[in-house]
């Protein structure tokens, strides 16, 4: 027989000015299945999946739900047609509780109490029924990443939503939770829903998916049964050509050591202590790789190394002391150390977008006396050792007096990485090296890293991509809630190793590991409530 | 200090703190659904003017009424265009607001009167009278509670009532109903009400209205109510002290009840003693004057319970890509 | 790439948004009976074609260039300084203890003097709006609103049981010493047969408010101050990453605004009444905000602007004096321009931006 399918795409298109986000994409999805698509960022999955939730109207192209031809111009017809949608950024409102947000947008009439009494019976139902178990009257506040998920998908059931679409969502979560949610995705199969997972993990698309597509700048280059399928197939449709993550390098020769750091606490500003204890030494010529999920005190020690968080604790460069607080412990006060640091987050910290290339190329420098002349900055100066810089790092385009937000992802990488590895540092820091650049992008900075360890740098390298960890590091420390759990070196170790390890799991468990990474993140949790009161 | 004399400042406060708590609710509606809103002066002063215009004109005060509720909206409105539909600078819209009804009121009054910016004084139906309670004269005999009931609770114009009542009655619709439920979320997660199907400029434009409308009593009750008709800048900076309040009752309307009774009673006492001798020590009337700024101030500095805003205030709401 | 060139966002939005502000501003005019030509015209001849009209137009201009700048130094920094008027009303204070209680010898000695107390006391003024903002995260637009009127009640306080002459009935101090009275242009430029300015009020000052425009383009754009505080005003978080202290930034900003508020009192105080008033200030600190917005915060648009305010502000006095209309229909105008400039900028802007972006592709 044949049966309609869940969703169907035709000819789906969309631009923004002149960006083609999507272009003529098809694709049919079968109902009761696990369909994952697949691609790089910046290729298109999520403006394709809120173009299906009403949040984007396509330039062109037309949408069927179960056979039905279906216009959703906003969320309330994606609601209406069935349609739930758990995004990577939780649309939760932090002070409400649970309930309420189940209920908002879907109350039963004007008073709130009959839909909350309602809704209370139906949360538990649904709760039990997928393993979904949440409190319904805790503040959202008060909840961790995994159970805040939770609720985003108890939402898209309550609302009764047959397809539901999950955009990145293990990317804030342990190896474990991700493994109970997918067997929360496995019963919601079983029970007849569609789901959509949109991941650039080829991991979990293996693991889990029936079928899959890859989407590729804008256009869907394939749709493939995951059972047909390998991971190197993937990878391949996905960047359009071999991609080999494994970085071409000589082994290290650690020198002495360079950054030692001994006992560094934080605590911030609502009384959580991040950083809880941590010790680590880089010697010169070595990558040190922190992996950790997101969130666990790696951007605090960042922070903490760079200069912007203060801290307790010792941190040694080449054997001199530096002051961790007050006086002394600025950025400014840490260049002048000999650390560098490439920030996690170019956009909201390496860079100003409104400044031009030029002024940007000395941003955390400018107090540096080349730069000045009398009372004034000299700009001409700046402006030279700004274009010479652009040209030896091939910044496109070359031209020092455009906007920083004026050139692509990968571009403006490469003016922050220009302006800190030109400085010659002892140290460099470096926070998700990949986020968001391209694959040409990526590769010419993995190999600026190989480049200045073996020149000798020691480099302490901060990702939450396992895959970059293990192609970088010439040793692997791991983080969890604000210490570090362990160092391995990459060649002794394995994924599932370092995964129980970011889940605060030491030990081999005798029992169920899923049990013991749940107690080990309770802790976690109650702790961070705990300094909330 | 005898009773008298307590109950009079006090039945002075009432009045005071009226317009006050009209317009820090009003504040309080709008900004719980993500406008922030420094333009209540602006808009309370529009509506005084309009009512006591329109009031002077037809001689009668509930037609000057709703012209002053129509003219704090036509204000609002403009607040709205400026903060929801081309998400600009809702502090600035806010400021303007405030100089245009400023500037207007004086002008339109010169053109309409010719009296130098004022409207002629209203009398008769051209006011809102006091309210005599049931029974005011005859239990006024009865020690202690019977001045009380006379004096303080009776007597008031309905202006002052409705203010009471929208106390409860704001408590009820943002805590109790769907609306409430949806305004309160659009002040802390737009994105989480157009996720969930509800339209974010919808909402606010709502709550927009609401601040007008009840801005609309409280310029109403200001000129027709409090006083007998409007002069220039009459408001005399009672919005401030309204968004002062809302500050100090941490965006809650029982809380906003207390703040305005506060900031009414040093208004009242202001009004009635020019320099308060304590022991020896004399407080100046300006004291009395600036305390409800300082007292908002301190509040701000969050050395006594710290204020926190509804999260998504001040912020236009763009969907991300 | 930008939607726009940058010209066209600095001149062109700002512009069309003035042009809104007239069109509607033309339309109250017609609306109150009378015609916006003749007032216009009115205005002009009022203004601008007699040298006496310019002393007041300049007189004008200097108030609304330091109060435009105090405004501009902190939307820099990404805060909004409502506080100006109040810290005008402090400067002022300072400016008056200074005349009043130092001996000066000259005017000139005396100027410099003044001219550090305002900045001092307009700072001081600003300074725990700043510090609040800073350390405590305390809203600045709130705290500002807040402190003017507590300047307010300050200055009334001072002025009627501390300053105030014995037996004098308006709150306002004596007369200060003929040695603090500063050079008018009349003084400086009419001659026995040539009587240019006289009456007018503009004085040494309006060159002051000049200097002061030059020295804010040199900090703003040539200092690593001013380069810091830009980088703040654009992005806390990437200032933190530079070693840019916020706490720093914002209090020196919030200093450096304070401080050129209250040199605007060195113009009505000093220079105009020669005495201090209780409403010196006349809501220029308001028109500071007006000022920036129109100006784009950049020290040449601010200068423009605070012209045009001059202008109408002269413009509307001759208005009041020879027509129906009063002064408040300036009060309409600068509200237009704040709500067109300030908030309404997005109504111009996206259409602009839809006309450049057909424009190119066009091309």
């Amino acid at each position: 027989m044949t049966q309609a399918p869940a969703i169907e795409l035709k000819g789906i298109s969309k631009a923004f000015g002149p960006v083609q986000a999507n272009k003529d994409i098809k694709v049919r999805v079968m109902p009761g299945t696990i369909h994952g698509i697949i691609g790089e960022n910046g290729a298109g999955k999520s403006t394709l999946m809120s173009i299906l939730y009403g949040f984007y109207k396509a330039d062109a192209g037309e949408i069927f739900i179960s056979g039905r031809k279906t216009d959703i111009p906003n969320s309330q017809a994606a609601i209406a047609a069935g349609i739930g949608m758990v995004f990577q950024h939780f649309k939760l409102v932090q002070n409400f509780t649970v309930l309420e947000n189940v209920i908002l947008g879907v109350e039963d009439g004007p008073m709130l109490r009959p839909s909350l009494a309602r809704a209370r019976g139906v949360l538990k139902q649904l709760s039990e029924e997928y393993e979904l178990s949440v409190d319904p009257d805790q503040l959202i506040e008060n909840l961790s990443v995994g159970h805040q998920q939770r609720v985003e998908i108890l939402k898209a059931l309550y609302r009764q939503a047959d397809i539901l679409i999950l955009d990145e969502p293990t990317g804030v979560l342990t190896p474990a939770e991700a493994d109970h949610l997918f067997r929360i995705l496995d019963g919601l199969r079983a029970q007849g829903k569609t789901i959509i997972l949109i991941t650039h993990k080829l991991r979990e698309i293996m693991e889990i998916t029936d079928t899959v597509s890859v989407m590729r700048r804008g256009e869907m280059t394939a749709t493939v049964k995951t059972a047909e399928t390998s991971p190197e197939q993937l990878a391949e449709l996905m960047v359009g050509r071999k991609v080999l993550l494994q970085v071409d390098k000589a082994p290290a020769q650690p020198g002495a050591p360079v950054l030692q750091i001994e006992n560094l606490r934080h605590t911030d500003a609502h009384g959580v202590e991040r950083l809880r204890g941590v010790s680590l030494t880089v010697r010169g010529g070595e990558v040190l790789g922190i992996a950790g999920v997101a969130g666990n005190g790696q951007s605090e020690l960042l922070e903490a190394l760079g200069g912007y968080a203060d801290a307790t604790g010792s941190v040694m460069v080449n054997g001199a002391p530096l002051p961790l607080s007050g006086p002394g412990s600025d950025g400014a006060a840490r260049r002048a150390a000999g650390i560098a640091h490439v920030p996690e987050d170019r956009q909201t910290e390496g860079l100003i977008m409104a400044f031009t290339a030029w002024e940007n190329t000395v941003f955390g420098y400018h107090r540096d006396p080349a730069f000045q002349s009398g009372p004034l900055m000299d700009n001409a100066a700046i402006k030279r050792q700004a274009q010479d810089k652009m040209t030896r790092y091939d910044v496109r385009p070359p031209d020092p007096a455009l906007a920083a937000r004026n050139f692509s992802g990968g571009n403006q990488q490469k003016i922050v990485l220009a302006r800190e590895i030109e400085r010659d540092p002892d140290v460099l820091l470096i926070g998700q090296p990949t986020r968001g650049g391209d694959i040409g992008a990526i590769e010419f900075i993995h190999k600026e890293i190989i480049r200045l360890r073996d020149a000798g740098k020691a480099i302490l390298l901060v990702s939450v991509e396992l895959d970059e960890i293990f192609a970088l590091s010439d040793r692997i420390a791991v983080m969890f809630d604000g210490r570090i759990m362990g160092e391995r070196l990459p060649e002794a170790t394995d994924q599932t190793e370092l995964g129980l390890l970011m889940a605060g799991v030491t030990e081999a468990p005798d029992g169920d590991p899923i049990k013991a990474v749940e107690a080990s993140l309770g802790q976690k949790e109650q702790r961070e409530a705990q300094a909330h009161d | 200090m005898d009773l008298l004399t307590l109950l009079q400042v006090l039945d002075s406060t009432v009045r005071l703190a009226t317009p006050l708590l009209l317009a820090c609710l009003a504040g309080l509606f709008s900004e719980r659904s993500g406008v922030v809103d420094i333009g209540l002066e602006g808009k309370m002063l529009a509506a005084a003017f309009a009512s006591a215009a329109v009031a002077a004109m037809t001689g009668s005060v509930w037609l000057g009424l709703l012209a002053g509720i129509a003219a704090a909206t036509f204000m609002s409105l403009i607040h709205g265009l400026a903060s929801i539909t081309f998400r600009g600078n809702q502090l600035i819209s806010g400021v303007a607001i405030n100089f245009l009804a400023s500037g207007l009121t004086v002008l339109i009054a010169q053109d309409l009167f010719g009296q130098g910016g004022r409207t002629p004084s209203l009398i008769g139906a051209g006011r809102f009278d006091p309210i005599i309670l049931p029974f005011a004269e005859a239990l006024s005999g009865v020690p202690v509670l019977g001045p009380i009931y006379a004096e303080l609770i009776s007597g008031h114009s309905i202006l002052v009532y409705v203010a009471f009542a929208m106390v409860p009655l704001s408590w009820w619709v943002l805590f109790r109903t769907r609306f409430g439920l949806r305004l309160r979320a659009v002040g802390e997660s737009p994105e989480a009400v157009d996720t969930a199907g509800v339209s974010v400029p919808g909402l606010r434009y709502a709550a927009v209205l609401i601040c007008g409308l009840l801005c609309g009593l409280a310029g109403a009750y200001l000129a027709t109510g409090l006083q007998a008709g409007f002069v220039r800048e009459m408001t005399a900076g009672r919005g401030y002290i309204a968004l002062a309040a809302l500050i100090f009752a941490k965006w809650r309307p029982v809380y906003a009840l207390w703040a305005c009774l506060l900031f009414g009673l040093l208004q009242a006492v202001a009004l009635r003693y020019q320099n308060i001798d304590l022991g020896g020590i004399t407080i100046p009337v300006q004291v009395m004057d600036a305390l409800p700024y300082i007292l908002t101030v301190i509040i701000l500095a969050g050395f006594v319970g710290k204020a926190i805003p509804p999260r998504a205030g001040g912020e236009p709401y763009v969907k991300e890509r | 790439m930008d939607k726009m060139p940058a010209w066209a966002d600095a001149v062109l939005v700002p512009l069309i948004s003035i042009l809104l502000a007239a069109i509607l501003s033309a339309l109250v005019i017609l609306a109150i009976g009378e015609s916006p030509l003749d007032a216009l015209s009115l205005m002009i001849e009022g203004a601008l074609m007699r040298s006496s009209g310019w002393g007041y137009t300049l007189y004008y201009t200097t108030n609304f260039i330091f109060t435009g700048l105090c405004v501009a130094v902190a939307f820099h920094a990404k805060m909004f300084n409502i506080g100006g008027e109040g810290q005008a009303m402090i400067g002022g204070l300072g400016v008056a203890l200074v005349c009043l209680f130092i001996p000066f010898p000259h005017w000139s000695l005396a100027l410099l003097v003044a001219m550090l107390a305002a900045a001092v006391f307009g700072a001081l003024w600003a300074l725990i709006p700043a510090w609040l903002q800073a350390k405590r995260g305390s809203h600045i637009v709130i705290t500002t609103i807040m402190f003017n009127f507590i300047a307010a009640a300050v200055l009334n306080y001072v002025l009627v049981n501390l300053l105030r002459p014995a037996g004098a009935m308006d709150p306002a101090t004596a007369n200060f010493p003929e040695a603090t009275h500063l050079p008018t242009f009349q003084d400086m430029f009419a001659t026995a047969d040539n009587p240019l300015f006289r009456g007018a009020p503009a004085n040494v000052t309006f060159f002051l408010a000049v200097l002061a425009c030059v020295a804010f383009w040199l900090l703003m754009w040539r200092t690593r101050l001013g380069y810091e505080i830009r980088a703040f005003g654009h992005s806390e978080s990437a200032a933190k990453y530079a070693g840019i202290s916020p706490v720093r930034i914002t209090v020196v900003a919030m200093l450096i605004s304070g401080g050129l508020a209250g040199m605007m009192a060195l113009n009505t105080t000093m220079g105009e009444a020669e005495r201090l008033v209780l409403n010196a200030t006349e809501g220029a600190g308001f028109i500071g905000i007006a000022v920036a917005l129109m100006g784009r915060s950049h020290p040449v648009g601010i200068f423009l602007a605070a012209l045009l305010f001059g202008f109408l502000y002269q413009g509307g006095a001759e208005l009041a004096l020879w027509t129906s209309i009063p002064r408040e229909l300036i009060t309409v105008i600068q509200a237009l321009v704040i709500l067109f400039t300030g908030a309404l900028d997005n109504m111009v802007r996206m259409p602009l931006e839809r006309v450049f972006l057909a424009l190119r592709k066009d091309a």
